[in-house]
């Protein structure tokens, strides 16, 4: 049987890339989630479009696609903000002290974990372990972390590039 | 590739060396700490002193003392230097130029290092992960050569079945006993896979092998296709670890272009290739029928087993599915032989065992030492104690699953068998050390929490019973609770642990069960007074 492909959901040169990633796993349901995590990479979460175009490329049900992208925690179907930081709650952090960093971020921001700041500047998110333990606690700031932290000096590398007062 | 091609190429590698090599570590913990800009520092001093033909500066993997990171040494001279950054690292090459450093010099014989036994990080710190030719030169794929040239795929069973291993996910099963079954399985197409997924909080072993030491991870799934007769091998890693992602894609390529991965190898008619998967971030999926799962682009939720993975696994197929520290040890055991391994550890539990030493502890990092050396030996003699001195309380191994060892036990010998006795397990290799300020109800509420939160959510104990559990430990720490809800939490850690599906259910009241056992004094001071009935 002939598979017909969806179109692009738009000029968007993004698409293209997701579309190469699928064509290089043969368009197999099976490639799901590596999809996912490319188009992730692209928009930054998963809308509703993208998920309806990745479900018909892939003959995936909707249903399944939906489920799989909101059973694991790292994908989000939500955009999230220019700056991303994430505290590391894993053992080692949390024995040192990662609640009370979490808590001075939470403060400082005005959010709380797993939300954006309403000027769409920081989202401020929790790791289960990012395998830093060496450098407990540790705060990842748009990717980059940084380790052996007290509360303040947590709270002083966001004054860095978030202009919040 | 031949072996003589191999050959040839550690020949030419060892002839382009320096005679001094500035190792510089890029792991994931020190890459935190500007690695790459101290590195790039040690590079342009090495340059603008025109010391080109004597000092090379060696991109490295992990070292293990990641507490003291990040790290640079100079094995010839016997230095190492500590807490280096990239505004002091020139004077790190000025003084192998007659000039003098202020950076502080660590000892290469600290009892961290020395008390160690290094088998599977015996590469880390010492090879370029990025480079295959450095893993070559230390005589790389020769024990794949060795494996498909001169032994059958029986015997390479045999020496593993011999050699003692047992699976380093956290269970133990013997290594040789699951080869065998997926080599005597029948079927078509088979499966190699490598469960990388390190989901256990407080555990980074994993990350360090795939991060120092790539090629001999992938040289021993090579090895395990060959005795099981499988071609392809996925190695799942999860989302969380970048760096051990773009290293495994760099050692996968060059592995391809040299010939070591891919069709006839060493001139066999043995294909065998291997695909990465990235995990998407959640625990469940370190449980093999749930990663296998993930890997097929489903839910990562577990389904009971029998059948095994042995018989049907990935899309119905035998397939072989080991942690990443349980194929990092085929490559020596193939090398050195099988009763060179089984001569260390114990009677039951060979080997050696990676830990990640971590928490409330002098000297935290990656320690890799022989099975049945004691918990008190770790923590005092390489960890060094408390950092303020104050007393240690206890030892938590094996992360969710695991439990809490408490001080006057610390005499236990590190063994499958003997940890399991006190009420935890050797689980992956976490080892997270506790002080007396920690409030083990706490502790026990943190885990629980976790399981609560990782529960993919089949199975209505581990679903709902998490829950219920976590409740009632929240009512204990608010100090509304009763000796009746005592009762009905241990109630529950019964009946999730009797009835969950797999193993993070049948495990999750385990921090609960291991703390009430040892600390239950805690838990009684917490409970409302006169309130019992």
């Amino acid at each position: 049987m002939k598979v017909i492909k969806p179109p692009l959901p738009s000029q968007d040169k993004r698409w293209k890339i997701i579309d190469a990633k699928m064509r290089k796993l043969g368009y197999e349901p099976n490639a799901l989630i590596e999809t996912l995590h490319t188009v992730q990479q692209a928009f930054g979460f998963l809308d509703t479009d993208a998920l309806k175009w990745v479900s018909k490329s892939l003959r995936v049900p909707p249903s399944k696609v939906y489920g799989v992208a909101t059973f694991y925690n790292f994908f989000t179907l939500k955009p999230g903000g220019a700056h991303t930081c994430v505290v590391c709650l894993g053992t080692a952090c949390y024995v040192k002290g990662a609640a009370q960093i979490l808590a001075a971020i939470e403060t400082f921001a005005g959010i709380k974990s797993g939300e954006t700041t309403p000027d769409k500047q920081l989202s401020l998110l929790t790791a289960r372990c990012i395998g830093a333990c060496g450098i407990a606690p540790t705060v990842v700031y748009d990717g980059a972390p940084a380790g052996r932290l007290t509360p303040e000096q947590a709270v002083d590398k966001m004054k860095g590039y978030l202009h919040v007062a | 590739m031949s072996l003589e091609e191999l050959s040839a190429i550690a020949e030419k590698t060892k002839a382009g060396r320096k005679q001094v090599c500035v190792r510089c570590c890029m792991s994931a913990g020190c890459m935190s700490s500007q690695a790459d800009e101290i590195k790039k520092a040690l590079d342009q001093t090495v340059a603008s002193r025109n010391l080109g033909d004597k000092i090379e500066v060696r991109r490295v993997g992990c070292m293990g003392f990641c507490g003291k990171g990040p790290m640079v040494s100079v094995k010839s001279e016997g230095l190492l230097y500590e807490e280096v950054t990239p505004e002091t690292a020139p004077s790190i090459i000025e003084a192998l130029d007659g000039g003098v450093t202020s950076v502080a010099k660590g000892d290469p014989n600290h009892p961290f290092f020395a008390s160690q036994t290094p088998i599977v990080r015996a590469n880390g710190g010492i090879v370029d992960p990025e480079r295959i030719e450095d893993y070559i030169e230390l005589g790389g794929y020769e024990a794949l050569d060795h494996a498909i040239n001169e032994l059958s795929p029986a015997q390479v069973v045999e020496a593993i079945t011999l050699s003692g291993l047992r699976g380093r996910g956290g269970a133990g099963f013997p290594t040789g006993l699951k080869w065998s079954a997926v080599s005597k399985a029948k079927g078509e197409r088979k499966y190699v896979v490598c469960n990388g997924d390190e989901g256990d909080p407080g555990a980074f072993m994993d990350r360090s092998v795939l991060e120092s030491d790539p090629h001999t991870v992938l040289e021993g799934m090579a090895i395990a296709g060959y005795a099981v007769g499988a071609t392809q091998g996925y190695l799942y890693v999860r989302a969380e670890y970048p760096l051990a992602i773009s290293r495994l894609q760099i050692a996968i390529r060059q592995a391809k272009t040299h010939g070591l991965l891919g069709e006839g190898l060493f001139g066999s008619n043995f294909n065998f290739s291997v695909e990465i998967r990235i995990g998407a971030g959640a625990f469940v999926c370190g449980e093999e029928t749930a990663l296998m799962a993930s890997i097929e682009g489903r839910r990562g939720q577990p389904r009971p087993r029998p059948p095994f993975p042995a018989e049907s696994g990935l899309w119905g197929c035998p397939t072989l599915i080991n942690n990443v520290e349980t194929f990092a040890n085929i490559v020596p055991i193939i090398n050195r032989g099988a009763e060179w391994y089984a001569g260390i550890g114990t009677e039951k539990s060979k080997g050696t065992k990676v830990f990640a030493l971590t928490g409330k502890i002098r000297n935290n990092g990656l320690i890799e030492v022989p099975m049945g050396i004691t918990i008190r030996e770790i923590v005092e003699t390489l960890g060094g104690g408390t950092p303020d001195g104050t007393r240690i309380k206890a030892v938590q191994t094996g992360g969710p699953s695991g439990g809490c060892i408490p001080a006057d036990l610390f005499d236990t010998p590190v063994d499958y068998d003997s940890l399991m006795k006190v009420g935890s397990i050797m689980g992956s290799g976490g080892m997270v050390v506790m002080a007396e300020d920690t409030n083990m109800v706490d502790v026990a509420k943190f885990y629980m929490e976790f399981c609560m939160e990782e529960s993919c959510g089949k199975c209505i104990p581990c679903r709902a019973g998490t829950v219920q559990m976590f409740n009632l430990l929240k009512k204990i720490l608010a100090r509304k609770a009763t000796l009746r809800d005592l009762e009905a939490l241990e109630e529950l850690c019964d009946m999730v642990k009797s009835t969950s599906l797999c193993g993070l259910g049948q495990t999750a009241p385990n921090p609960v069960i291991s703390t009430l056992r040892y600390f239950r004094n805690e838990y009684l001071e917490l409970l409302q007074p006169g309130a019992a009935e």
